[in-house]
């Protein structure tokens, strides 16, 4: 079976994104870039699968900017086979994304598409739900464990009240969680060696989508900043404050 | 402008989640529900009281019972011919079902607003809540998803709406419900606990993050959090994680305890009205955000404190 990944180049996490003066945005300039956590753990799930001799081949797919080869080289370093850039300096919503990686997956015949369940930078958690429902496939999203079993696949998902497993048809979608797995950091060898696997270049309209924006962004603002309050010197007066706050009687 | 709200329940009871939802649905207009499941009779007759709540739409069939997207989905985009906007809590419910929605609507999902500035424009947090943006839609009809703590809950009574029951695709024969371990608790839940004490990864073991917290929050009859540390490493169930990429609360007080304040979970609780943070380090950036702050061992701290109380 083959797996397609998306992995979409962000903000790294360890960053504080400061905002705009001008109220346009994020100030992304000079800003250290990285995979989407969620992605480097969907392609460490791919990779799992692979060496497990579940899966044959493992592509990894991304929208972006020319930069964002960077992010499908680190993919290709933890052990993807190739990779395929749909590159474009715009925006593109996860409604376009979805409709992308609805093309690829229809070129590509995957068994599975893994994604992150969410990017950290719009935080939309919803693009691998709608490639789902284009398809008309199943979905598995916030994935703690994905287990293949011939054409099914069960995959416990971290839901609001704990877990809850489900089991799906493939071809299916799966979005992950935070603890599907602890993604590999990519050996120097494996980082050479991904410079010479293959990187294919297209651009949205070689697959007909439109991705003109549905959603306009009006303002980016600063959210109301918290004051630092008091410190106090001991449990005694934490009480007093707690009593002040009539959380204690 | 009428929406349908997709109403989240168990055990035959609406959730508060709901509640705010409504809240939010009823600054675009008119507000219907949608009640689906499998043996939804009370829960149907509970969400007809909601105050505010024109019509309830009641779909009763198996294939509904475990909220399971691929069939939900397909009956929800059936029914939006007759609405403007379809809008669910953010809860991983809603996160799992509006998307699927929306694609086969073919509109943009509008994720986790904070409020409603107009018919098409509203507010979102974006990088982790470090930006707020004001987003206005194009789309014809809207697909959204609440942040609850925006919201006022709307009354759960008084409301008289009527009952119609529509029928959806059935199964689709893709997927199916094996199981589910959910977390049993006496504790309030997370997100509309108003007092919330939370553990990080300075608790050390799963014993110790109960063997301290639980009695701290018998006490203050408060809800048990954490941070994504101390999920990871085992100390409490995922349920438990306050953040960016967990829940999302804002409870009268929340107390940090051995949670260093990392971004992603500030994202979680920085709404709160009081913040209250117990950590060893007085540099530690959960300070910067704390009403109340207190530097010290946690290990002396939160038994003198529990006893005191
Ligand atoms: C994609 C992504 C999503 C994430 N989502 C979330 C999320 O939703 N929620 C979340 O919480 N995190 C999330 N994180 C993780 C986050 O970045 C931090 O790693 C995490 O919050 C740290 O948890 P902590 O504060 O418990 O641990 P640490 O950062 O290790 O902090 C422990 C704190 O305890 C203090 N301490 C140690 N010993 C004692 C003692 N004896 N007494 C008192 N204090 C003591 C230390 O001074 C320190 O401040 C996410 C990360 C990523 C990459
Ligand atoms: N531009 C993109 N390129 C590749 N994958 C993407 C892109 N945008 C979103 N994704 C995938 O969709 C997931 C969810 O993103 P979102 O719905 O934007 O929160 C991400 O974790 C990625 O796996």
């Amino acid at each position: 079976m083959k797996l397609l990944v998306a992995v979409k180049r962000v903000i790294d996490f360890n960053v504080k994104p400061r905002v705009k003066a001008d109220g346009t945005g994020v100030d992304l300039a000079n800003v250290k870039m990285s995979m989407n956590p969620f992605d480097e753990i969907a392609v460490e799930e791919a990779i799992r699968l692979k060496e497990k001799g579940a899966a044959t081949e493992i592509v990894a797919v991304s929208i972006g900017p020319a930069k964002a080869q960077e992010t499908l080289r680190t993919a290709l370093a933890m052990g993807a086979d190739r990779a395929i850039l749909i590159q474009t300096d715009d925006e593109v919503e996860p409604l376009a994304v979805a409709k992308l990686l609805a093309k690829v997956t229809e070129e590509e015949q995957p068994g599975l598409v893994i994604l992150g369940k969410q990017a950290i930078d719009d935080d939309s958690n919803q693009t691998g739900q709608m490639l789902a429902a284009l398809l008309g496939w199943p979905q598995g999203t916030f994935a703690s464990k994905v287990e293949l079993s011939g054409d099914k696949v069960d995959v416990t998902r971290e839901v609001d009240g704990g877990l809850e497993t489900v089991k799906l048809s493939t071809p299916a979608v799966v979005t992950t969680d935070l603890r599907l797995n602890e993604p590999r950091y990519a050996s120097l060898p494996n980082i050479m060696k991904a410079k010479s696997k293959p990187l294919a270049t297209k651009a949205p309209a070689d697959y007909g989508v439109d991705t003109a924006p549905r959603l306009q962004t009006l303002k980016v603002a600063e959210p109301p900043k918290r004051s630092a309050g008091v410190k106090v010197a001991d449990v005694d007066e934490l009480i007093g404050k707690l009593k002040t706050l009539g959380v204690v009687a | 402008m009428t929406s349908l709200v997709l109403v989240e329940h168990e055990g035959g009871q609406v959730k508060d989640a709901t509640l705010a939802t409504v809240t939010a649905a009823t600054k675009l207009g008119d507000v219907h529900l949608l009640v689906a499941g499998q043996g939804v009779g009370a829960v149907t007759e509970a969400a007809a009281k909601i105050a505010g709540v024109g019509k309830v739409l009641a779909a009763d069939d198996a294939s509904l019972a475990h909220n399971l997207a691929e069939n939900v989905a397909p009956l929800v985009a059936g029914l939006m011919a007759s609405y403007d906007a379809f809008v669910t809590p953010a809860t991983t419910t809603g996160k799992n079902i509006a998307p699927r929605v929306a694609a086969l609507l073919d509109v943009m999902q509008i994720s986790d607003i904070l409020s409603v500035e107009g018919a098409d424009t509203f507010t979102r947090p974006i990088y982790a809540g470090n930006a707020i943006a004001t987003v206005k839609s194009s789309d014809a009809k809207k697909v959204i998803t609440v942040r609850t703590t925006a919201f006022e809950k709307a009354a759960a009574s008084g409301g008289s709406g009527t009952v119609e029951t529509v029928t959806g695709a059935g199964d689709k024969g893709i997927s199916s419900f094996v199981g589910a371990e959910l977390s049993k608790s006496e504790r309030p839940e997370l997100t509309s606990a108003k007092i919330i004490v939370s553990g990080g990864r300075a608790f050390g073991s799963s014993d110790q993050f109960h063997s301290l917290l639980d009695p701290l929050a018998d006490k203050l009859k408060a809800g048990v959090g954490a941070s994504r540390a101390a999920v990871d490493a085992g100390y409490a169930p995922n349920d438990y994680q306050v953040g960016q990429t967990g829940k999302i609360v804002a409870p009268e007080v929340y107390i940090a305890i051995g949670i260093s304040g990392a971004i992603q979970h500030l994202a979680g609780m920085k709404d709160s009205k009081t913040i209250v943070a117990i950590n060893k380090d007085e540099d530690a950036p959960i300070f910067q955000v704390a009403d109340v702050g207190l530097v010290g061992d946690l290990f002396k701290i939160v038994p003198e404190l529990t006893e005191k109380l």
